[in-house]
C-alpha cells in the first residue's frame, strides 16, 4: 500500500483489534501515530493537541469502533478535519475606492518580494494595473531586486529617492494614485516577530496607507515557529491572509494549520515555485494529504493527465477493470511516469514513497530502480509480459542474465507489479465498473 | 573569533539562566516534584523547540529509564540529565578539526532559499579577514534577480574584493575563475555565494554537483557549508540530506538565532549527519556571527523563555 499512515494505523488495528471490537484504547493508540504524523509535518504543539482532542471525540463517538476498516475510518476524520480547519481559499479585497494597498509581511527569507512579482503577474493576468512599491531599505539590493522583477513581469515599480520604509510606502500610494495604478502591493523588509521597533514600523505603515489587505507570507518549511510569528503579527498588524510559499519542495507546510488556528485568517495562495507565474490557489484536501505524509496524489494525477494521452489513460483504466493489467502496460506506464518529469520529484508526491525517498542516496536509487525494472521487463518476451505467472525458474535465470539483473531482481519486479495490480483492484469496487477509478478513495 | 557581540551576549544570557535556574524551578517545569505535569513540560519545551516528535520520544524514554533506575529524582536531576543528553547528541556538531586547511581553499556556500546565505558570506568574508586571510567573495547566485548584487553591496561596504557572475551564467565557470584569479592575485581564501535551491530539485542539485566537480578539477581545498535557518523545521533534515549527498558537508551554520525561534532540528541533524556546526547567525549585521557553543544551545532549548541572544 502506498500511504504511510494508513499502514501505521491498519498495523495499529491489525495488532490490536483482532480481539473482536475495536477500543475505545485501540482509538488512542491509532491517535498517537496520527499525532506523530502531524507533528513531523511541523503543526504547533497544541494545535496537534486541540485537533487530536476533536478527532478522538469523533471517532470514539461514532462509527469507529464498530467499524470493519478502523485505519481508513480513522484517516477520513482526521482528513476532514484538517481540510476543515484549513478552510477555502481566500480571495482578495478591494478597496472601495483605489488604489487597494496589498501589504506583504513576514519574516526574513521567507520569499515577500518574490511573492510581490508573482502577485503583480496574477493582477496583471486579470487586466488590472498593478504597481509594484518596494519598502525594504534594509537588506542590501532589495529594492533593485523588485525593480528588476518589476521589469521581467512588465509591471512598474515605485522608484523615488525616499531612504525611509513609511515614506517609501507613503510616496509609493501617491504615486498609484496619480498613475491610477491599482493594486499597489507594497514588500515589505523581513523581521522578527520579536523585534518590537520593527514591528512598530508595519505598524505606521498600516495606518498610513491603510491596506485592505496584510498578507503574511510564511516559509512553508517553518516548524514551531509559525504560531508565535503569525500570532504577533496578526496582535501588532491584524492580518487579513496567508501565503504559504516554497511548496514545491517537500516541507509539508503544517504551519498553514498553526497559522489558520490561531489567526482564523484564510490561506490565500500557495507559492510552488521560483518562476513568477508559479502560484496558485490551494485545494485543501490536498493540502490536507500532504500535511498527513499522505503525499500530493491529485497534483500527481493532474500532472499526469497533462503529459500523458487520455485515450491511452482509459485503455490503461479498462484494462485494469476487466483484470487483464499485464506487464506491457505495466512498462507503458513506467515509461509515462518517466516522461512527467524529474524522477524524484514525482515519486514524492506519492504517498508513502515521498517519505521512503527521504532516506540517503534515494533519488539515485529511486532512478536505478526504474531502470533496473525497464530493464527486466525489456528482457522478458512478449508473450511472458502478458502472461507473468508463466515465469518459472529458468525463464527468471534467462531474463535475470538478459537484463544482466540477477533471479531475486527479476522477483522483486514481478512481486511490484503483482502488488499493483492488487492495488488497483482493490481501488475499483466491483459494482462501479462504469466510473472512472478516483484514485482518491484509496486514500480514505 | 571576531569580536562578536552575538558570541558574547549568548554567553552572558545562558549565565543569566543558569543562575536563574539554580536559584528556583526552571520554567520549563513549573514546579519542582516530578510530577506528570514536568513530564508534559518538558515534552512541550522539546517539541516547541522544533527538536521533533521522534526525536522527543526517544529522549524521554531514555530519561524515564534513567527515572527507573533511581538516578534522576528531582527535577534538577531531569534537566540535567536532559541536558546531558541533548549535548550528547551533538557530539558529531562539536568542530573536530579546525574548518580551514592552509592554502588557496574554496567555500561554497550553499543551501535552501532564503536561509541567509548571502549575508553568512559577508560575515565570513569579515570574520576570516579578521583572521589574517586574504579574502575574494564570489556572488555566485546568478539566478535570482539582483542576487549578486546584494553581495557585491556588501563587498563594498567590508572592503572586499569581489568577483560577480552574470545573471543566468555558469557558477562552475565563475568558480574557475575565481581559483585562477586567486592565484594570480594571491588570494587565499574564496568565499563562494551560491543560488538557493530547493533540494528535491534534481537539476538544481546536479548543478551543484557539477560546480564542485569542476572547482575540484583545480588544485584548490574545497569546504562545503550548509547554511541552515533555526525557523526551520523538521524539513531541516531533509535539507541537510540532500545537500550532504549532493556535495557534502564539511560544516553547518545555523541562522537566524537572534530569533525567538530554537533551531531544535539540529539534534536530529548534528545526530545523523555527524556535521560539525561551525558558525551561527545572530543578526543581520556583518559582525552577527558567532562560534557554536553547543553548551548555551542546549540552555536555550532547556529555557523557553530565554532566546538565543
Ligand atoms: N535576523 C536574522 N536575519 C538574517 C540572518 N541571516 C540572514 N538574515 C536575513 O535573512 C534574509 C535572507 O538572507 P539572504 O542572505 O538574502 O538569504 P539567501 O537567500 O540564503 O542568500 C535577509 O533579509 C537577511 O538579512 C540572521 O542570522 N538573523
Ligand atoms: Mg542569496
Amino acid at each position: 500500500m502506498f500511504d504511510a499512515l494508513s499502514d501505521k494505523l491498519q498495523a495499529v488495528f491489525d495488532r490490536l483489534g483482532r480481539k473482536g471490537r475495536v477500543s475505545e484504547k485501540d482509538v488512542d493508540e491509532a491517535l498517537r501515530e496520527v499525532r506523530l504524523a502531524l507533528l513531523e509535518a511541523d503543526v504547533h504543539f497544541r494545535v496537534v493537541r486541540a485537533l487530536i482532542e476533536r478527532v478522538r471525540e469523533r471517532a470514539v463517538g461514532t462509527d469507529v469502533l464498530q467499524s470493519l476498516l478502523p485505519a481508513q475510518q480513522v484517516v477520513k476524520i482526521v482528513h476532514e478535519e484538517l481540510t476543515q480547519l484549513l478552510g477555502e481559499p481566500g480571495r482578495l479585497a478591494t478597496a472601495s475606492t483605489p488604489p487597494t494597498v496589498i501589504m506583504l509581511v513576514g519574516l526574513q527569507g521567507s520569499g515577500k518580494t518574490t511573492t510581490a512579482a508573482k502577485l503583480a503577474v496574477h493582477f496583471k493576468k486579470q487586466g488590472q494595473h498593478p504597481l509594484l512599491g518596494p519598502a525594504d531599505p534594509y537588506r542590501p539590493s532589495a529594492i533593485e531586486q523588485l525593480s528588476q522583477l518589476g521589469k521581467q513581469v512588465d509591471v512598474p515599480v515605485y522608484l523615488g529617492p525616499e531612504r525611509q520604509a513609511e515614506a517609501l510606502c507613503r510616496a509609493a500610494l501617491q504615486a498609484a494614485r496619480t498613475k491610477h495604478l491599482t493594486p499597489l502591493i507594497l514588500d515589505t523588509a523581513g523581521r522578527l516577530q520579536t523585534n518590537d521597533d520593527l514591528m512598530g514600523e508595519l505598524v505606521r505603515i498600516r495606518d498610513d496607507v491603510k491596506p485592505s489587505e496584510v498578507l503574511l507570507v510564511a516559509d512553508s518549511t517553518i516548524g514551531q515557529e509559525a504560531l508565535k510569528v503569525a500570532q504577533e503579527f496578526h496582535s501588532r498588524v491584524g492580518l487579513t491572509g496567508l501565503i504559504l510559499t516554497k511548496l514545491d519542495g517537500d516541507a509539508r507546510g503544517g504551519a498553514a494549520l498553526s497559522v489558520r488556528e490561531v489567526t482564523g485568517v484564510p490561506l490565500k495562495f500557495i507559492g510552488i515555485g521560483e518562476t513568477l507565474d508559479a502560484m496558485e490557489s490551494f485545494h485543501p484536501e490536498r493540502m490536507a494529504s500532504r500535511i498527513l505524509g499522505m503525499g500530493d496524489i491529485l497534483t500527481l494525477i493532474e500532472r499526469a493527465q497533462e503529459t500523458v494521452d487520455a485515450e491511452r489513460v482509459q485503455a490503461v483504466q479498462r484494462k485494469l477493470r476487466s483484470g487483464t493489467f499485464d506487464l506491457e502496460d505495466f512498462l507503458e506506464q513506467l515509461r509515462q511516469v518517466q516522461r512527467m518529469g524529474p524522477i524524484d520529484q514525482v515519486l514524492s508526491m506519492i504517498p508513502g514513497l515521498g517519505r521512503q525517498l527521504g532516506k540517503a542516496n534515494e533519488n539515485e536509487a529511486a532512478r536505478a530502480e526504474l531502470r533496473l525494472t525497464e530493464a527486466v521487463i525489456l528482457s522478458m518476451t512478449p508473450h511472458e509480459r502478458r502472461n507473468p505467472e508463466l515465469i518459472g525458474g529458468s525463464r527468471r535465470r534467462r531474463i535475470a542474465k538478459g537484463s544482466g539483473t540477477s533471479a531475486a531482481d527479476v522477483n522483486r519486479v514481478l512481486s511490484q507489479f503483482r502488488q499493483i495490480q492488487q492495488l488497483m483492484r482493490r481501488s475499483i469496487p466491483a459494482n462501479s465498473a462504469k466510473r472512472n477509478i478516483d484514485l482518491t478513495k484509496l486514500f480514505h | 573569533m571576531p569580536a562578536s557581540g552575538g558570541f558574547a551576549s549568548l554567553r552572558e544570557a545562558a549565565a543569566r539562566t543558569r543562575s536563574a535556574l539554580a536559584g528556583h524551578v526552571s520554567a520549563v517545569f513549573g514546579r519542582t516534584e516530578l510530577d506528570g505535569s514536568a513530564w508534559d513540560n518538558l515534552e512541550e519545551a522539546l517539541i516547541t523547540a522544533d527538536v521533533g516528535a521522534n526525536m522527543t520520544d526517544l529522549l524521554l524514554e531514555r530519561l524515564r529509564g534513567r527515572q527507573r533506575r533511581g538516578d534522576v529524582r528531582t527535577l534538577e536531576d531531569l534537566r540535567r540529565a536532559l541536558a546531558g543528553e541533548l549535548l550528547s547528541l551533538l557530539d558529531g556538531a562539536r568542530e573536530p578539526e579546525a574548518f580551514l586547511p592552509e592554502g588557496l581553499t574554496l567555500v561554497l556556500v550553499v543551501g535552501f532559499n532564503g536561509v541567509g546565505k548571502t549575508t553568512t558570506v559577508a560575515k565570513l568574508g569579515r570574520h576570516w579577514q579578521r583572521a589574517g586571510r586574504d579574502v575574494l567573495l564570489v556572488a555566485g547566485d546568478t539566478f535570482r534577480a539582483a542576487g549578486s548584487d546584494q553581495l557585491s553591496v556588501w563587498a563594498d561596504r567590508l572592503l572586499l574584493p569581489c568577483i560577480v557572475g552574470q545573471r543566468g551564467g555558469d557558477a562552475a565557470a565563475l568558480a574557475f575563475d575565481a581559483v585562477s584569479s586567486s592565484r594570480a592575485r594571491g588570494y587565499d581564501l574564496i568565499l563562494m555565494d551560491t543560488a538557493g535551491r530547493i533540494h528535491t530539485k534534481t537539476n538544481l542539485m546536479e548543478e551543484l554537483r557539477k560546480l564542485r566537480r569542476v572547482a575540484e578539477r583545480q588544485d584548490v581545498h574545497i569546504r562545503t557549508l550548509l547554511v541552515l535557518d533555526a525557523t526551520t523545521g523538521q524539513n531541516g533534515i531533509s535539507q541537510a540530506r540532500a545537500f550532504r549527498e549532493a556535495v557534502g558537508l564539511d560544516g553547518i551554520v545555523v541562522t537566524k538565532l537572534d530569533g525567538s525561534a530554537k533551531g531544535g532540528a539540529l539534534f536530529a541533524i548534528a545526530s545523523e549527519f555527524g556535521a560539525a556546526v561551525r558558525f551561527v547567525g545572530t543578526g543581520e549585521g556583518a559582525d552577527d556571527l558567532a562560534g557554536f557553543d553547543p553548551e548555551v544551545f542546549v540552555e536555550t532549548i532547556l529555557s523557553p523563555e530565554l532566546n538565543n541572544v
